[in-house]
């Protein structure tokens, strides 16, 4: 729309510079609200997942309920490691902003440990759930609480790999334009699954061991 | 850029937008960031203090609790580490979040409304069974 304004406003002007200059600035100027669009529906998916938990979280099927199956000790460390790893991205993004290249690939890497650390607890509760007979398909409860978790867990993971890639660009490409750009979509996107956590640690851990 | 403005019919009237333009810009500062780190960990602390030890008699007063602990930390997160406010993408951005907010709150309530009336009114037909019963099924 701005291209065809610009076009005609630029033949009067007789300066035919500035279109370029649009041209180039427009598509550019989508990145940033495309992805938060894209967080924006990827919260749908959530709500989805959450108005399901909620609708089924209480229906144990005669098997075992949140307050006997939830370590709310591992809970705690698990939401220790994903709070940890947003404010050491934050720092990664405050030495990106300063340009220190090092300094960002150190506190990104610290960031994956974290987000690892993360995975870890979560695959070890999983299994253990599992091993114990509280598989997904064992009650309407269960099948709720990992569709949920998992779901999240599989961002988690996502995530993880999105940032090792982006540590081999930076490490191979250095903190130009685009690798910028890159590193505020995946600062946006780490942030966002520690929001979705507070909802979940809330509502499925922390209100699941309520009676 | 400022001469492009010119030229452009509705140019942007302010400033740091076009800085942001390419989406290479840091957002926040060291201050925002540990506001909210520290925010967030009080705001994460006081909901589990709370179930673990049984502080409050009530159940359901301590969700709801827990539900406002989570609330206000979300509305952290989204100001000190997600960087919202009503300017960013000249504000698209929030648009697009009181949509989405919106859709959720109607997916949420609606669903949990509608499900527990379905559970209340259904449960009288099937006999044999109590209502406990039947909701454990």
């Amino acid at each position: 729309m701005s291209d065809i304004n610009v076009t005609s406003a630029g033949a009067m002007s007789a300066d035919p510079s500035s279109r370029y200059l649009v041209r180039e600035h427009h598509p550019e100027h989508g990145t940033m609200l495309g992805f938060w669009i894209y967080l924006m529906s990827d919260c749908l998916i959530f709500a989805c997942l959450f108005a399901t938990y909620a609708v089924l979280g209480r229906n144990y099927a005669g098997g075992p309920s949140g307050g006997e199956l939830f370590d709310l000790k591992l809970i705690a460390l698990n939401t220790a490691f994903l709070l940890f790893s947003s404010i050491t991205y934050g720092f990664a993004m405050l030495q990106a902003k300063v340009k220190n290249k090092g300094g960002t690939l150190l506190w990104l890497a610290v960031t994956g440990l974290f987000g690892l650390c993360f995975l870890g607890v979560e695959i070890y509760e999983f299994m253990h759930l599992i091993h114990e007979g509280a598989g997904p398909q064992r009650s309407g409860f269960l099948t709720s609480f990992f569709a949920l978790v998992g779901t999240h867990g599989l961002h988690v993971t996502f995530g993880a790999i999105w940032l090792v890639t982006l540590m081999v660009q930076i490490s191979k490409h250095g903190l130009h334009a685009a690798n910028m750009r890159r590193l505020n979509c995946l600062s946006l996107f780490w942030h966002f699954l520690d929001v979705v956590w507070i909802g979940v640690f809330t509502f499925v851990y922390l209100m699941g061991v309520l009676p | 850029m400022s001469d492009h403005n010119q030229h452009h019919g509705h140019g942007h009237g302010h400033d740091d937008h076009h800085d942001h333009a390419d989406g290479s810009a840091v957002h926040g500062s060291m201050k925002d960031y540990v506001i909210g780190f520290v925010l967030s960990v009080i705001l994460t602390a006081i909901p589990f203090w709370l179930v673990m030890n049984h502080v409050i008699e009530s159940p359901a007063t301590t969700a709801y609790v827990i539900l406002g602990f989570a609330a206000v930390q979300m509305v952290v997160h989204m100001v000190y580490f997600l960087h919202m406010n009503s300017k960013s993408e000249g504000g698209w951005n929030m648009l697009a979040l009181i949509f989405t907010v919106i859709i959720v709150v109607i997916t949420l309530a609606g669903s949990i409304w509608v499900m527990y009336h379905m559970n209340a009114n259904m449960m009288p037909v099937m006999e044999g069974h109590t209502p406990q019963q039947m909701h454990d099924m």
